[in-house]
């Protein structure tokens, strides 16, 4: 068992996040972030009761409610991800087909904090997304100007644009809490240490055991979920069948940036101004070199011949 | 002579200089409604294409009011955009002289005019400026709607948005450069600005670089 984090103190003390920790800044460059350790969060979903008390526990902390849903048949509650909803318990009746048993398969959905964060790299707006030098992929919400890039640069489907206000919402990682020492709501209030928290390399560490554990039991594919193609994510998961991630409520492989997105942010933005400038430049030492296109007396003789000839 | 050379509008005063008139008022009207919304689309959506410009929101009230207005902007654009294409696309189509016109470009920016073919209303450069901008305005209100998440949101997917998104961009370079075509000819042609301000030319500027057009016009009368 990996030890919980220890209660807060009652003597109020400063936040250790600040904008000295900034690693990345939408649309804006920041001078070198002062180092952090990197934590993560791990989600064992072998350990998972489906209890949603993480739900309950992330609407409670960040003040959120989530309108009364219908039941369509799922125990997906609210359905999907919504700009109150930061967290969802996404559940799957999946049979095996080696030992025809019925698995509940139940993956706690939210942002996964890449390391290579796609929203940050879309966000047009400066400051709207930010990255500290500890993991945390944050929205900030002054600077969000509501424009939807972030849902497009992002590789999970993360991000909700709030209909009322204009703004984006997802998980912070409780950067709140973390800042001053503590763990994310969700797994404080999670009763079987299905999340717990810490500092990355710990993180690891504590799931290798479990995956040993999942092995001798028989899942072979155990494995852990801290995807290469995104640089690693701060939101990790143990998984029973880690060969097949898609089995947990489409769950990406292999999630990258959109290569359409890396065009769009990359080489487009560079190129478009180049061009732009590039055809001002050429009209500009046309006029330098060819002169003005008068119309000469003559010309003006010309028509007058024409318009008094009457053909 | 046949009257599809022609406006109905376009007609030929005799006196010193003679004087033509090109642009009724309502084009007039309409050509500004289309300019004034292309440059202010032009700008709201550069602040969101590269960080160094995001300081042009301030001119739209911030960042949130540029997301908002420049989707309207491109609804004003489209539907007065609209009335220009079917008021100028019939003198718009493609001619025998066109090609020869487009083949000796080289006398065009010389400024050699006595080698070109005689043409009508519109030369071949102006007719590409048209099509052009009427094909990627088509592009540009079709992928905006894809990327217009207050209202179009739900009905598209996030890889169709990427898509649109990326189309935009790239065509609103593309409309940005052939409108600073457009500009730039129409500074460097001396003369040719009034057209579209009083809607009047002199007969010498028509008959220097559109002699097809004021023939027509003087055997009309």
């Amino acid at each position: 068992m990996y030890p919980p984090l220890p209660n807060p103190t009652v003597t109020p003390s400063a936040p250790k996040l600040s904008d000295k920790n900034l690693v990345r800044r939408s649309a804006s460059s920041v001078p070198a972030a002062e180092p952090m350790t990197q934590v993560a969060k791990l989600i064992d979903v072998s350990k998972c009761i489906g209890c949603k008390a993480c739900q309950t526990a992330c609407l409670e902390w960040n003040n959120l409610r989530e309108e009364v849903g219908v039941n369509t048949g799922t125990y997906d509650n609210p359905h999907d991800l919504t700009t109150a909803t930061w967290t969802l318990m996404r559940f799957t009746e999946w049979v095996n087909p080696q030992t025809q048993n019925l698995e509940w398969l139940i993956r706690k959905d939210g942002c996964m904090h890449c390391a290579d964060p796609g929203c940050l790299k879309a966000c047009p707006s400066p400051g709207a997304i930010v990255q500290y030098s500890n993991g945390i992929v944050d929205f900030v919400k002054e600077n969000c100007i509501g424009c939807g890039y972030c849902v497009k640069g992002c590789p999970f489907n993360i991000p909700r644009i709030s209909k009322t206000e204009g703004k984006a919402y997802k998980c912070t990682l409780c950067s709140d809490r973390v800042a001053v020492g503590q763990g994310p709501a969700c797994a404080k209030a999670c009763p079987t240490q299905a999340i717990v928290f810490g500092p990355k390399e710990d993180m690891k560490k504590h799931a290798d055991e479990r995956i040993k554990d999942l092995q001798s039991r028989g899942f072979k594919n155990a494995g852990l979920y801290d995807p290469p193609g995104v640089g690693g994510t701060h939101v990790m998961y143990v998984l029973h069948h880690a060969d097949q991630p898609q089995l947990y409520a489409n769950l990406p492989k292999d999630p990258t940036i959109s290569p359409i997105v890396e065009i769009w942010k990359g080489m487009t933005k560079y190129a478009g101004l180049a061009v732009m400038g590039a055809v001002a430049a050429v009209g500009l030492l046309h006029h330098i070199v060819a002169g003005p296109n008068r119309v000469s007396p003559e010309d003006e003789e010309a028509a007058k011949r024409l318009a008094e000839r009457g053909q | 002579m046949s009257n599809s050379e022609i406006d109905p509008g376009d007609a030929v005063h005799p006196g010193n200089p003679v004087t033509v008139d090109r642009y009724t008022a309502a084009a007039r009207v309409n050509h500004w409604i289309t300019a004034i919304s292309l440059v202010l689309l032009a700008l709201s959506g550069l602040a969101l294409f590269h960080p160094s410009l995001f300081f042009l929101t301030v001119f739209f009230g911030g960042g949130e009011w540029t997301r908002t207005i420049h989707p309207w902007l491109g609804v004003v654009l489209f539907v007065s955009f609209l009335g220009l294409f079917f008021r100028f696309w019939k003198l718009n189509l493609w001619k025998r002289e066109d090609g020869t016109w487009l083949a000796r470009v080289r006398d065009v920016v010389a400024g050699h005019e006595e080698k070109l073919p005689e043409v009508g209303k519109y030369n071949a450069g102006q007719k590409l400026v048209f099509w052009s901008m009427s094909l990627l305005i088509l592009v540009l209100i079709t992928s905006g709607i894809v990327i217009w998440d207050q209202y179009f949101g739900p009905y598209f997917t996030i890889t169709q948005k990427r898509v649109a998104v990326l189309v935009h961009a790239v065509t609103a370079v593309i409309a940005i450069s052939v409108w600073i075509v457009h500009v730039y000819a129409a500074i460097w042609v001396r003369g040719t600005i009034g057209a579209m301000t009083s809607g009047q030319v002199t007969g010498g500027w028509a008959w220097r670089h559109h002699r097809k057009w004021l023939r027509n016009l003087v055997a009309k009368h």
